[in-house]
């Protein structure tokens, strides 16, 4: 585990812990007032969402055709944090959208994208643990397809009516509401970042593990 | 060189297919099946809701398409010819491109017979465009099993194939199914809103031409041991 590993895990506990003070501190949005504060865990964690969808990706491109087995693990993590960060989102998002849109799920372009995205992060964990022998490719083109994916799923989608907010919100917030969501946004980039190299070292034991167990057999 | 092992590998399939007619025959049955179940759970008293017709020919076709693709291979698979079909001295690619060649005739053949089912049971107007449909049908089955052939293909070596082919499918061809159901539904229409139809059907195609070759350059490497 390298020296950063514990000191930063601590400060992420901290500042998890912290945060809920944070975002009470934030002024009341006029129009939604409580319920909107979701936003500050909401956005994150869906950005984070994006981010390991986007690393699992580029990891299993580089698997498939370099063959590096190194870029298998780091894809293999990505995609377990693609599901968490993803399942946060999805969760948040429609308690939020009930009390602001007044129903539980629309079928936007973003919640859309989003679903099939990580129906493709939950269909790539699948193929891993279920796909036996020779698994590792089989997931590696499922999620360059999957990456492949997500702009016709957010065409085809974008010609239905869309009410999500757009992300060109964000640079508008006042700094009263802008300083929490940056600091929650450091927080989950803090979280994936510790959560992605835990993970990556767990595969790299399990490989080890692998080649020493076919040592002994020899 | 490229086209005539594309060709051999479309005649063997074929050849094998008009022999035994087995897939044909099932997944023919396994569609007009879907068709009924969804006809005697929507239509009451003689009249089914608007939309339906072009979402359960979409749905028939997309379950049928995986019976299909999943019984293309699993016969390579017993048959072990499989790896004579690797080894066969054409580019790798060509051999994906036959297969896809081979489940695109499948899969027209049995829409030839869904689409006046579907018009008949559900009393939609489906043959009034008969142009538009077959572009709509063409493109859409083509996308459809572009992703299909390339993931039967890699799940052969797979133990759990049968489950896995469906959970990999159907969130990779989500667009294709919207456009397809999309693009149905305009000509339902009693105004062709020719415009809209254009889109759908631009957006098919792009994705068809991204899918396609997408396939093509990863055949190779998924199928490399």
């Amino acid at each position: 585990m390298p020296k950063w590993f514990l000191p930063a895990a601590a400060l992420c506990g901290v500042m998890f812990v912290a945060s809920p003070v944070v975002i009470a501190g934030a002024p009341y949005e006029s129009t939604m007032g409580l319920v909107q504060k979701i936003f500050y865990f909401h956005m994150p964690a869906a950005v984070m969402f994006l981010v390991s969808a986007v690393i699992c990706g580029v990891a299993s491109a580089r698997f498939l055709f370099r063959g590096d087995p190194a870029q298998d693990r780091l894809g293999w993590a990505a995609a377990e944090l693609t599901v968490l960060f993803g399942i946060i989102a999805l969760v948040t998002g429609p308690l939020w959208a009930r009390k602001a849109w007044g129903v539980w799920w629309q079928w936007d372009v973003r919640l859309t994208s989003s679903l099939m995205g990580w129906m493709v992060a939950v269909a790539y964990l699948l193929v891993r643990k279920y796909g036996g022998p020779g698994s590792e490719k089989l997931a590696a083109g499922l999620a360059l397809f999957g990456m492949a994916n997500v702009p016709f799923v957010y065409i085809s989608v974008n010609y239905w009516r869309t009410i999500h907010p757009t992300t060109s919100v964000v640079p508008t917030l006042p700094t009263s509401m802008g300083g929490p969501l940056w600091f929650c946004f450091a927080t989950f980039l803090l979280l994936l970042v510790l959560l992605l190299r835990l993970r990556v070292r767990l595969g790299e034991a399990h490989a080890r593990l692998d080649a020493l167990h076919l040592a002994l057999d020899e | 060189m490229f086209l005539r092992g594309v060709w051999l590998v479309v005649r063997k399939d074929l050849t094998v297919e008009v022999r035994s007619r087995e897939i044909a025959y099932t997944t023919l049955f396994f569609a007009v099946s879907c068709v009924l179940i969804f006809a005697f759970a929507l239509v009451r008293e003689g009249r089914a809701p608007d939309e339906a017709a072009p979402a359960v020919l979409w749905v028939a076709i997309a379950f049928a398409g995986t019976l299909a693709l999943g019984r293309t291979f699993e016969r390579e698979r017993q048959a072990e010819t499989l790896r004579a079909l690797l080894l066969a001295p054409v580019d790798r690619p060509a051999i994906y491109a036959g297969k896809l060649l081979g489940m695109m005739a499948l899969l027209l053949a049995a829409e030839f017979v869904l689409v006046p089912l579907v018009a008949l049971l559900f009393q939609a107007p489906l043959l009034g465009h008969p142009f538009w449909l077959t572009g709509i049908l063409a493109t859409g089955t083509l996308g459809f099993a572009a992703v299909g052939t390339l993931f039967a293909a890699m799940l052969v070596r797979a133990r759990t194939r049968d489950v896995l082919l469906p959970v990999l499918l159907y969130p990779i061809t989500v667009p294709v199914i919207i456009a397809g159901v999309r693009g149905t539904a305009l000509l339902l229409e009693p105004e062709l809103d020719v415009a809209l139809l254009r889109f759908w059907l631009a957006l098919l195609v792009t994705f068809d031409v991204v899918f396609v070759t997408l396939a093509l350059w990863t055949f190779e490497p998924l199928m490399t041991d």
